[in-house]
């Protein structure tokens, strides 16, 4: 299933703490793992586990206290500001909240980075951000302002400007959150296809279980600082550990190996 | 031994608070001098966002003309009467329009402009920007490879600069006409004696002097307010969510407020 090339994301030992030296709370303890290309990678775990943490160390919007963060062999923590900006071009980012300008229009949300780093003239951005307007049914909503939108809509709309610069990883944060099921659904299927449709590698946080597990190739279980990586849903099942256990039972219904 | 040992541990708590808060108030003094540095050279940063510098200029200027005329004029005509009130019991009331207009360029018109432009556009920039990070436009910009300092901060900074010394020349202008209002059609001082007073006693380098303020309060109104609403997250006792951006918009006003009458002391001190 997995891919024999390199990785599209790697994590070698990496430590991140929060607080001072008295409330010190270590989020991420020696955690290594990699997410291959083209694939599908869930990260899930409970609230205040760092599963946020993970993508934002990914982005270098925050620097781990120790270890390696390996994109495009890149180590993104020791990267100047130019080179940094070089590697984030090859993300898209949908937050929890979709986090669309709410000074404009669903139109100029969508061709802001198309303006901002791209070479391309009004008329190639018009194109552009219609094809994209079309292709994830907002055709239509463009001259709406985020504030007149559903929230199923704008996280469609927050997906649109995520992949203007046609990125080879995209990233999920709480995708669905504050979304009711058959939104998530929607949202999830349209995750799918548009993934199928453009083959980039996507990361996945959330809390969604176990609906978002339908879309993994790899599943990430965060507790305490300390991760599992595992290939498929039913090896949850089978983990030794009281958490994984634990987890299986509450989250998925899956039985754990002793009750089956 | 209990009571020492007790003693010692609350004086190593007291010293290791102590330590802390330095430690915390030198972190954020760096990122305010980091913020501010970043936010000047987004200024020669391409591409330059003009529309959205215009858009500032009229939101910081234009919009803030009717405060500023209202607040000018009645300082003016404030000054005007008690001025004459004053100079009157040493028979000095000729001196009105050189006392008027002096207090007015020098010193009133860069401070109460700066003030109400603080509590006027000052907080709204707070309170945009601070919503603005707590809502994860912030980090989406950082994503998507746009600087936010070039793209956000530095039109905010540019319109401030350009704005309030526009502004204070319009205050200086409307309490000036307050104080003639008052003085002359009021109190009856003589007209040509206003504005002769006026002319021989105002100089290049009182006109200087308020212009130099005006550029300082604008920059420290901008450095402050913007800076402290890109910082929301990172304020101790800010606490979360909408209550933050609340809590440092009032702080944000408050500081810049208490900075811009520290610096007027300063600058006079300095260059009168």
């Amino acid at each position: 299933m997995h891919s024999s090339t390199e990785p599209a994301v790697r994590f070698v030992e990496v430590v991140k703490t929060f607080g001072g030296a008295d409330q010190c709370h270590r989020v991420l303890d020696q955690v290594s793992f990699s997410i291959p290309k083209g694939m599908t990678t869930v990260i899930a775990g409970g609230s205040g586990q760092g599963k946020s943490v993970i993508l934002k160390l990914v982005l270098g919007l925050l620097r781990p206290d120790a270890g390696s963060i390996l994109v495009g062999g890149q180590d993104v923590p020791k990267l100047g500001y130019k080179a940094l900006q070089q590697v984030r071009m090859r993300f898209g980012v949908l937050f929890q909240g979709a986090a669309l300008f709410d000074s404009l229009t669903v139109f100029e949300n969508i061709a802001l980075p198309l303006r901002e780093r791209t070479r391309l003239d009004e008329g190639g951005i018009r194109e552009k951000v219609e094809q994209t307007l079309d292709q994830l049914e907002l055709g239509g909503h463009g001259q709406k302002y985020p504030a007149q939108l559903s929230g199923g809509m704008k996280k469609r709309v927050g997906l649109a400007r995520a992949l203007q610069l046609e990125p080879e990883i995209v990233l999920y944060d709480e995708p669905t959150t504050g979304l009711d099921p058959v939104m998530t659904r929607e949202i999830y299927d349209l995750f799918a296809r548009t993934q199928q449709r453009l083959g980039y590698t996507a990361i996945i946080v959330s809390h969604d279980i176990p609906q978002v597990f339908e879309l993994a190739d790899q599943i990430i279980l965060l507790n305490r600082g300390e991760l599992d990586v595992f290939g498929r849903v039913e090896e949850i099942a089978y983990s030794r550990k009281p958490f994984i256990r634990e987890f299986a039972e509450k989250t998925m219904g899956l039985p754990t190996p002793g009750r089956i | 031994m209990n009571v020492v040992q007790q003693s010692i541990n609350r004086f190593s708590s007291f010293l290791g608070d102590i330590g802390d808060r330095f430690s915390y108030l030198l972190t954020d003094l760096g990122n305010m001098g980091i913020f501010l540095l970043f936010s000047l050279a987004g200024l020669f940063r391409r591409p330059f966002r003009l529309a959205e510098l215009m858009k500032q200029v009229a939101f910081i200027g234009a919009d803030s003309l009717v405060v500023i005329f209202f607040t000018a004029l009645s300082s003016g005509m404030v000054l005007g009467l008690q001025g004459y009130y004053s100079l009157s019991k040493f028979g000095a009331e000729g001196l009105l329009g050189s006392a008027v207009s002096l207090t007015l360029i020098m010193e009133l018109g860069p401070v109460l402009t700066a003030l109400m432009v603080t509590g006027r556009a000052g907080s709204a920039m707070c309170a945009e920007l601070g919503i603005m990070r707590i809502s994860e436009q912030v980090d989406a910009l950082e994503c998507m490879a746009i600087d936010p300092f070039r793209y956000l901060i530095s039109p905010k900074v540019a319109a401030t600069l350009i704005a309030v010394p526009l502004l204070t020349a319009f205050f200086d202008v409307v309490g000036i006409f307050g104080g003639y209002l008052a003085g002359v059609k009021l109190m009856g001082v003589n007209g040509g004696a206003f504005y002769a007073g006026m002319e021989q006693s105002v100089t290049n380098h009182d006109l200087r002097l308020g212009i130099i303020k005006s550029f300082v309060f604008a920059l420290l109104i901008v450095w402050i307010c913007a800076g402290r609403g890109y910082f929301v997250q990172q304020i101790r006792g800010a606490g979360f969510g909408a209550e933050s951006v609340s809590r440092i918009t009032t702080q944000a006003v408050v500081l810049a407020s208490i900075s811009i009458l520290i610096f007027d002391y300063l600058l006079t001190a300095i260059l009168l």
